[in-house]
């Protein structure tokens, strides 16, 4: 990037969207696959919607703190979460197309496709099974954008979490499915745990709940922040090996 | 044609750091007396168990004593972190194997002085606070510790490729790393409600002079071991390596007629 700047000024808007067609292509790429075969609807979706009115059917009767509640919408979305979004990446090495993809396109924008597709993935799995929670166990003093906000900010660091270590778990010899969760819990945990403090404040709605939960908003939003940045700084080591 | 740009800087940047690499760095290499280095550790185990007065501000003021090898462990195994991480870094930047043996090495002392501040952890919550496990928040935040570094060596035992291996378990730890301060920092911050007292060790009236000395005797005895166990590990590591590679150059050798030299 420094030389092509050297070299020309005006190659740096070729660069840049060049990028932007590159990170694009990859991102609809990831959809045409995703249409064609539904792989990760089929298991994250439906896992997390299975979870949901497993837990509901369990829980039948039952009077259900509305911390319990929170504690369960993260817990169903998260491992629904881990059940899929390393797809990915690791598709591209089970296809063997990961080495025309690491000649075509810069690592960034791979990496800015794939984890647009997660976003999205995710966006869609919290659209489906959370409204879902909430018609099975009801919560009465829902505060609305409070809980749209968490899961926006929550989502945005999930995926952005999860795409990089996908990254990381593709170069695995074996055993790639049963190794994401476990390369995955320890940096979610810190998000699971103020995702779910959150989330107390937009279920109970009392007003000391829902102030923190507003500043937890900010901290998931860090989170989110932090962990892109890292992920986009680290992505190009991890890529090119 | 960025990615191309670096990599071919890091392919020049690789042939320096091998040359470089022949003069020893004297810092590394610096001895000290090992039998000074058993004489402190046995003076703060006898200290810590009969000259320290009972911390009578405690439930439990005998068994509070544990405070002097508990706090150093931490102590201890937060260098090892630091450690790691910093080779961690280092490798990426060098992409030199030494780095990553480093950084791995530093890793393994870290898990265990993170299960030893664990162990002694739960044994003073047991005096202290009644329970074993009451997921304070530092309690917490060590769970998380250990995770990451139980993590970091089973990512690492699946990939095959020692390259790989290293760059992958070096971006991991890293990662992993950067996550931790929002539990050990502003998580707390949020929720307050943390057992572990504040300013013990950072402020004047934390500690009364007799645990004072006892505490940051620990400390500097059992740095000075994991610094010693390190180097120890490392060395072997080195010879390891070149066996290694001897070994292979023979092989090849033997096979083709010529000899393969690895040029990343």
């Amino acid at each position: 990037m420094k030389s092509d700047a050297g070299a020309a000024g005006a190659s740096t808007s070729a660069t840049a969207s060049r990028w932007l067609d590159c990170a694009s292509a990859v991102f609809t790429k990831e959809l045409r696959v995703e249409l064609r075969t539904r792989y990760a609807l089929s298991a994250v979706a439906l896992f997390a919607v299975i979870t949901v009115i497993m837990v509901s059917a369990v829980l039948v009767g039952a009077s259900v703190r509305a911390d319990v509640k929170a504690a369960l919408v993260w817990i169903i979305l998260l491992f629904a979460a881990l059940s899929g979004l390393s797809r990915v990446f690791v598709r591209e090495e089970e296809a063997g197309t990961a080495a025309i993809l690491r000649l075509t396109a810069p690592p960034s924008s791979v990496f800015a496709g794939k984890l647009l597709f997660n976003l999205a993935l995710i966006g869609v799995v919290e659209l489906v099974s959370v409204p879902l929670f909430l018609l099975l166990m009801p919560v009465e003093k829902l505060q609305l954008w409070l809980l749209l906000s968490i899961l926006t900010a929550g989502g945005a660091g999930l995926a952005s979490a999860a795409t990089f270590t996908a990254a990381l778990i593709a170069h695995a010899a074996s055993g790639k499915s049963a190794l994401y969760p476990i390369i995955s819990f320890p940096v979610l945990m810190p998000l699971a745990l103020i995702a779910v403090q959150a989330t107390v404040g937009a279920f109970d709605a009392i007003p000391i709940h829902i102030l923190r939960a507003w500043n937890d908003v900010g901290v998931l939003g860090a989170y989110a922040i932090v962990m892109t940045t890292a992920s986009f700084l680290l992505f190009e080591y991890v890529w090119h090996e | 044609m960025s990615g191309m740009n670096k990599s071919v800087q890091s392919k020049n940047r690789v042939v320096d750091s091998s040359t470089a690499a022949i003069p020893p760095i004297n810092f590394t290499q610096l001895r000290f007396p090992k039998v000074l280095l058993l004489l402190l550790l046995c003076a703060t185990t006898v200290a810590g168990f009969l000259w320290l007065p009972p911390a009578v501000a405690f439930r439990n003021p005998g068994l509070a004593r544990i405070v002097v090898f508990h706090v150093p462990c931490s102590i201890v195994a937060s260098i090892a972190s630091g450690v790691t991480l910093w080779y961690a870094i280092s490798y990426l930047i060098t992409r030199s194997s030494m780095d990553d043996v480093k950084s791995r090495v530093s890793a393994e002392l870290s898990l265990l002085f993170w299960v030893l501040t664990t162990v002694t952890g739960a044994v003073f919550a047991k005096a202290q606070w009644g329970t074993y496990w009451n997921w304070d928040i530092k309690q917490g935040a060590i769970v998380l510790l250990l995770m990451i570094y139980a993590a970091y060596f089973a990512l690492r035992s699946a990939i095959i490729d020692e390259r790989k291996q290293a760059a992958i378990g070096a971006a991991y730890s890293i990662f992993a790393t950067i996550c931790v301060p929002f539990l050990t920092y502003v998580l707390p911050n949020s929720t307050e409600d943390t057992l572990h007292p504040k300013g013990t060790i950072t402020t004047k009236e934390g500690l009364s002079p007799e645990y004072r000395i006892v505490l940051w005797a620990g400390v500097l005895g059992l740095t000075l071991v994991y610094v010693w166990v390190w180097r120890q590990h490392v060395a072997l590591d080195e010879i390891r390596l070149k066996l290694a590679a001897r070994r292979s150059a023979r092989r090849a050798a033997r096979t083709s007629g010529f000899v393969v030299t690895e040029t990343e």
